[in-house]
């Protein structure tokens, strides 16, 4: 038996192997972007139009923006977000690449994280254009480095599971509504306890009141990170 | 055909689940004892709470059946999944709109962003969820992949989800251990009480096996016809 298994032998990474992998397909969506360019502008565009739907709907002036500028900002990252999953796991199914992805002689969790990765590149180069627009448009400063925090701890999270189910999502019948019916549900506690954190930021209220909603945030990351580590595998399998 | 009688176990589940489901009916409406403050309609309470267990332990189950299915890949476990959450999905519908009937004398509201009704209402978003991305995919063995992968995903985030609502107040009455006094609707059980309740529990419990069990058979049948079909097709 092993000189059958020594016969066909299984590419094995070298060291340093699944990080490499990793950058690969990170860097294979970032080109692909660079020249494409639908994806973020899309997203981008999305969250804008978001935004002045909010405006209008929730009549933000200086009052209700107080308290609702978080609940806003992480409605139009979500919704955004959504847009951009979907689009980057369905390029990749489109044009047959998750079957070269697939073949490839790296481990599967290694496709999981570079997708994860690219897509929360995306997702941060979009919050990163929001904020400045928001904060210019209701004349509030969103540049604040414990906000930027949390932005980035929610969006880590978000990613996470959204990846994940958006892999399973384009490969359904129903895809392009099945993704945010997939992920709103699951995602809910990330999004509460981002809100929650945020709002505490921007009303300047007592760390200690903000730690519980830092630290569930933190939690919830940890968790569905290893989920999607841990389950990914059975997404993608032929 | 290996299903094609329903095995003595099975009858003999089905039979005790209709007779406790009827002696749990008649004690809280014949036995149990008025309740002095909210009077009849707390009579709700029985059923409400073991809807309430019965739509959370299949979550569980469908869950384990989830991790079951993608270590051994048979289909039965994939089959005890989605039967787990069309009735967890059933029951829980069944605890949200009882505890509405409920509230509404109660607290005076059909509904309120307390922490354990906001869970039970994700929950059954996520058996929708669930329900709806099975619908979306052609491939048996793909459909039961997902389905045990978001099987796992939604027993993860849920309790995540009542904990983060947990940390705002909640006004939802704990009947079971030490009760939290910004809780409105609360009360103490007598003996007879307590019985009707642990019956009901009971009774509740014995019938979700059976349906389940009813159901796992009625997905095997299923699938038996369509293999015959298919061969029927080939032939």
């Amino acid at each position: 038996m092993p000189a059958a298994e020594r016969a066909l032998p299984m590419p094995r990474p070298a060291r340093g192997g699944f990080a490499r992998a990793v950058a690969a397909i990170v860097w294979k969506d970032l080109a692909a972007e660079l020249r494409s360019k639908e994806l973020i502008s899309g997203m981008l565009v999305f969250a804008l139009l978001v935004v002045l739907v909010f405006n209008f709907a929730l009549e933000l002036d200086v009052r209700a923006r107080q308290s609702v500028t978080a609940g806003v900002l992480w409605v139009t990252f979500a919704f955004a977000g959504t847009l951009g999953l979907n689009r980057s796991l369905a390029l990749e199914r489109d044009g047959g690449c998750l079957e070269g992805l697939l073949l490839a002689p790296v481990d599967r969790s290694a496709i999981y994280f570079g997708k994860a990765l690219g897509n929360l590149v995306f997702m941060a180069i979009m919050e990163i254009l929001v904020l400045p627009v928001y904060s210019a448009l209701y004349n509030v400063n969103l540049f604040q480095p414990l906000l930027l925090l949390v932005v980035a701890l929610g969006s880590v999270g978000y990613v996470a599971l959204g990846t994940l189910l958006s892999a399973m999502a384009v490969q359904a019948r129903t895809r392009d509504v099945l993704l945010p019916i997939l992920l709103f549900p699951v995602v809910l506690p990330v999004i509460i306890s981002a809100v929650k954190a945020s709002t505490g930021v921007l009303q300047a209220v007592p760390m200690d009141e903000i730690w519980p909603w830092l630290n569930l945030l933190i939690a919830c990351d940890v968790i569905f990170v290893a989920a999607g580590y841990m389950v990914f595998d059975f997404v993608v399998e032929e | 055909m290996t299903d094609q009688k329903m095995s003595l176990g099975l009858k003999l589940l089905t039979a005790a689940a209709i007779l406790l489901v009827l002696a749990a009916g008649s004690l809280v409406f014949l036995y149990a004892p008025r309740e002095r403050v909210m009077g009849e309609v707390q009579r709700v309470f029985y059923f409400h709470v073991a809807s309430a267990w019965v739509g959370m332990l299949s979550f569980v189950v469908a869950a384990v059946a989830g991790v079951t299915y993608l270590v051994r890949r048979t289909r039965t476990w994939d089959f005890v999944g989605v039967s787990s959450v069309e009735i967890g999905m059933v029951f829980g519908l069944i605890a949200i709109v009882s505890g509405s009937i409920w509230a509404r004398p109660v607290w005076n509201t059909w509904w309120t962003w307390d922490p354990r009704l906001v869970t039970t209402t994700i929950m059954e978003l996520v058996y929708a969820a669930y329900v709806l991305l099975r619908q979306g995919v052609e491939d048996p063995e793909r459909r039961a992949r997902f389905g045990a992968v978001y099987a796992i995903v939604g027993v993860l985030t849920v309790p995540i989800t009542f904990l983060s609502i947990r940390f705002l107040r909640t006004i939802h009455p704990v009947v079971i251990g030490s009760g939290d006094a910004a809780a409105q609707g609360a009360f103490d059980m007598t003996p007879p009480m307590l019985q009707t309740f642990m019956i009901s529990l009971l009774a509740f419990s014995v019938l979700y096996f059976a349906l389940l069990l009813h159901r796992v058979r009625l997905a095997r049948r299923a699938e038996a016809l369509e293999m015959r079909r298919a061969d029927l097709a080939a032939a």
